[in-house]
């Protein structure tokens, strides 16, 4: 099943009244937001309106969902999606087998209209993802993670649920979400998404993080790294960034390379060093030749690296 | 700008954008004025976050409507200037520039480059143009005293390796960042422009070099795979839309008795046999010759795109004659080693290195005569300009009978068809023809292969 939920919520649900509030409260939370990525979350919570978060790969999309939750005490229910997927997966079942137990527990004596109230009864849904975030108690944050690898008529379903916070269930009614939820969408721009969907949500781009930023992250994330390597790390990332690769490293590569630069007790990072852990940065092996070429001659010489 | 005329300005800024292409509905207005009621608005950078965040929804509006946001509240800020009679004192204590003072200049603003400081850079694009404005260089164009001062600045994106080593232009200068210092420049020259005449000239729309993104010949490699790769599921995929969902689902007997063991022998959930995507089988067709040289590179990029994700295709180059590449295309991975060996090796120019469609049609079908059935797609990039020569439509039409579908991208505009020697009619009859030759039509092209039942027609 493609829904997990996160470990119980560790604080109390909190309501942020300012960008700064909340820029504060992700970075305590271990998550060094950017200037827009604090203010859209902020209107997020505020106009409860959910948002739409495009980015290249790994620059933290799901990162910011799993941090969101975690600051603002409430549950992270995620969504996985994938080509194919559809709304009995993300929405809710019936739960055939019970009915049928039920049906044959009872099989004699009852009539069909009291065996039919019964066996589509709340008891016998199955809540997947989307019904689980619209029918908690408790606020909690909605990760529907990778939206662009569904397919459209996925995207159309989903309309009812992002604008109205309800589900339409035929034999049941109209499930109205108690709380608001935060609802997070991302994407990585493997297909245009629908018009219709990107007008219900506020937009946020991800970008591969300015230098210092990275910096902070990575120091954040591998705090032993002494300051020099870390901004050797980081001034190298961005070179490899700068070439035109299949994968260019994202942020989770950066702290990897860091932590493995650390176990290794790297001093410094010249060719050396680079050509022997490349490998945790650049996952293909044109790539890799690239990279060798252009940055490893680069960390050769000394002291220009621009 | 007064509080109350807020709503109207925002308003304006929406029609704005909408007259540069980007898609504002009335829900974003709204959006966007619920949302200026959460934030302070005495930050510059939050109040058009917000506004980013809710008018535009792609990263290409985003960068529209960072153009549009800034001519729009720096016209109205002029506006506002020019009726109110202020005018900013830039006659400043800068008096004649001394040689030195210049080389001083330069390698202020080639540093502000490298760091890509916004603040530093504005003010040295000030004083550029209050230095240059004293040597008496000023063409009186904007457009031209841009470059002009860019050039007596020595800014320049290549190295320059003549340079002192310690200079910050030797690594040469981050694209990006020059952009931005020529753009400072133009606003500051449009500035001076608008005191000194107390009004303001037309608006001018944005052009198409402004709004495309930065990118190199290599970043619309990535541009071609992504599309190509889209290409590959609609084509994966569509082969079942055709041929409704459901026909041909077997219910695979033995795995269905074997669910029905948990709910005590009824068969309650069916088991269906896996539906086999139909695998596409694709010819690709591309012209290499001289005609088409300045297209071959981006053919090329969507040949090596289209076997990084089909594994069933072939393809071949021709000239005058055809040459089967798909080898070449599956042992080189590198972009560049495989234009190389096909310019080395394909050995498809004879003696005059004109394109003979006639011989390359004939050519092309008695290699795969055997080989194409209805299932298979067969892709011809190329110019359609037969030299004078005898287009053979006749061999082209049994090679678009055998195929299922036959599609034609033609990297001229559609003006220059059939004209002089170009005999795209000729066979246009017999397959879907397109323009080709931005990465954007190439998704159209794409979107077009979505819809099965017209090609089918075909």
């Amino acid at each position: 099943m493609s829904a997990s939920s996160s470990a119980a919520p560790s604080a109390v649900s909190v309501a942020p009244d300012s960008v700064a509030a909340v820029s504060e409260g992700l970075r305590a939370v271990g998550y060094l937001p950017g200037e827009s990525t604090a203010l859209v979350s902020y209107l997020a919570t505020k106009l409860g309106k959910p948002v739409l978060v495009e980015g290249p790969a790994g620059v933290g999309k799901t990162e910011l969902a799993k941090a969101l939750a975690s600051y603002l005490g409430r549950e992270l229910v995620r969504l996985q999606c994938y080509e194919g997927l559809d709304e009995a997966k993300a929405l809710y079942e019936w739960n055939y087998r019970k009915q049928l137990l039920r049906i044959q527990a009872e099989a004699s004596g009852t009539g069909w209209d009291a065996v039919q109230d019964d066996i589509f009864g709340e008891e016998f849904l199955l809540a997947r993802p989307l019904m689980t975030a619209i029918a908690s108690e408790e606020p909690v944050v909605l990760l529907i993670d990778e939206i662009d690898k569904t397919d459209q008529e996925f995207e159309a379903m989903l309309l009812e649920v992002l604008s109205d916070f309800q589900i339409s269930i035929p034999e049941l009614g109209r499930v109205q979400s108690r709380t608001h939820p935060v609802v997070l969408l991302t994407s990585n721009n493997s297909r245009e998404l629908t018009e219709a969907l990107k007008r219900r949500c506020l937009y946020l781009w991800l970008d591969y993080p300015a230098l210092e930023h990275e910096l902070e992250i990575v120091r954040l994330h591998a705090p032993e790294l002494s300051a020099t390597v870390a901004r050797r790390l980081v001034e190298v990332i961005g070179m490899v960034r700068a070439l035109d690769l299949k994968k260019p490293p994202s942020i989770a590569e950066s702290i990897d390379w860091a932590r493995a630069l650390l176990l290794l007790g790297v001093e410094d990072i010249d060719a050396e060093t680079f050509n022997e852990t490349m490998s945790v940065i650049v996952k293909h092996r044109t790539d890799m030749d690239v990279v060798a070429e252009r940055v490893g001659l680069k960390l050769g010489s000394p002291a220009d690296v621009a | 700008m007064s509080p109350d005329s807020l709503p109207a300005r925002i308003l304006e800024l929406g029609e704005e954008l909408r007259r540069e292409g980007v898609a504002v509905g009335t829900s974003e207005m709204l959006d966007a004025f619920a949302v200026l009621g959460e934030i302070s608005w005495t930050s510059q950078e939050d109040f058009r976050e917000a506004l980013a965040a809710t008018l535009a929804k792609s990263q290409e509006d985003r960068r529209v409507f960072e153009l549009v946001f800034d001519r729009f509240f720096f016209r109205a800020v002029e506006v506002a200037a020019a009726q109110q009679g202020i005018r900013e004192d830039d006659e400043a204590s800068l008096g004649e520039l001394s040689e030195e003072e210049l080389d001083a200049l330069r390698a202020q603003i080639a540093a502000a480059l490298r760091d890509g400081s916004e603040g530093a850079m504005r003010d040295l694009a000030r004083m550029a143009i209050a230095a240059f404005a004293r040597r008496q260089e000023g063409s009186g164009v904007i457009g031209v005293d841009v470059q002009r001062i860019r050039r007596a600045l020595g800014l320049r994106a290549e190295p320059q390796p003549e340079l002192p080593a310690d200079d910050p232009r030797r690594d040469g200068l981050p694209r990006e960042a020059l952009r931005r210092f020529e753009a400072l420049l133009r606003r500051e020259l449009e500035r001076a422009q608008i005191e000194r005449t107390g009004n303001l000239p037309p608006a001018r729309p944005l052009g198409e070099l402004d709004r495309a993104l930065p990118s190199g010949p290599l970043a619309d490699l990535a541009a071609v795979h992504r599309v190509v790769a889209q290409l590959r599921r609609r084509l994966a995929t569509q082969g079942q839309q055709a041929r409704g969902h459901r026909r041909h689902a077997h219910v695979d007997v033995r795995r269905t008795m074997r669910a029905s063991l948990q709910t005590g022998g009824v068969p309650v959930v069916l088991k269906f046999r896996p539906r086999r995507p139909r695998r596409p089988e694709i010819y690709v067709l591309c012209d290499v010759s001289t005609s088409v040289t300045s297209a071959s590179v981006f053919f090329l990029s969507v040949l090596h795109a289209l076997h990084d994700t089909f594994r069933k295709m072939r393809s071949f180059v021709f000239i005058e004659r055809i040459s089967e590449v798909t080898d070449i295309f599956e042992h080189e991975r590198n972009f560049k080693a495989v234009s190389e060996r096909i310019g080395n090796d394909a050995g498809v120019a004879d003696i005059s290195g004109y394109t003979d469609y006639g011989r390359v049609w004939s050519e092309f079908l008695l290699q795969v005569e055997d080989d194409l059935h209805p299932r298979a797609t067969v892709i011809v990039l190329g110019d359609a300009r037969t030299n004078g020569r005898d287009p053979r439509a006749d061999i082209f039409a049994q090679i678009a009978a055998r195929a299922g579908r036959t599609f034609w991208l033609n990297p001229e505009p559609r003006l220059y068809w059939n004209y002089g020697d170009s005999v795209i009619a000729a066979y246009e009859q017999y397959c879907t023809a397109f323009e080709c030759w931005t990465t954007a039509q190439l998704e159209d092209f794409v979107r077009a292969l979505t819809r099965p039942v017209i090609a089918a027609a075909r």
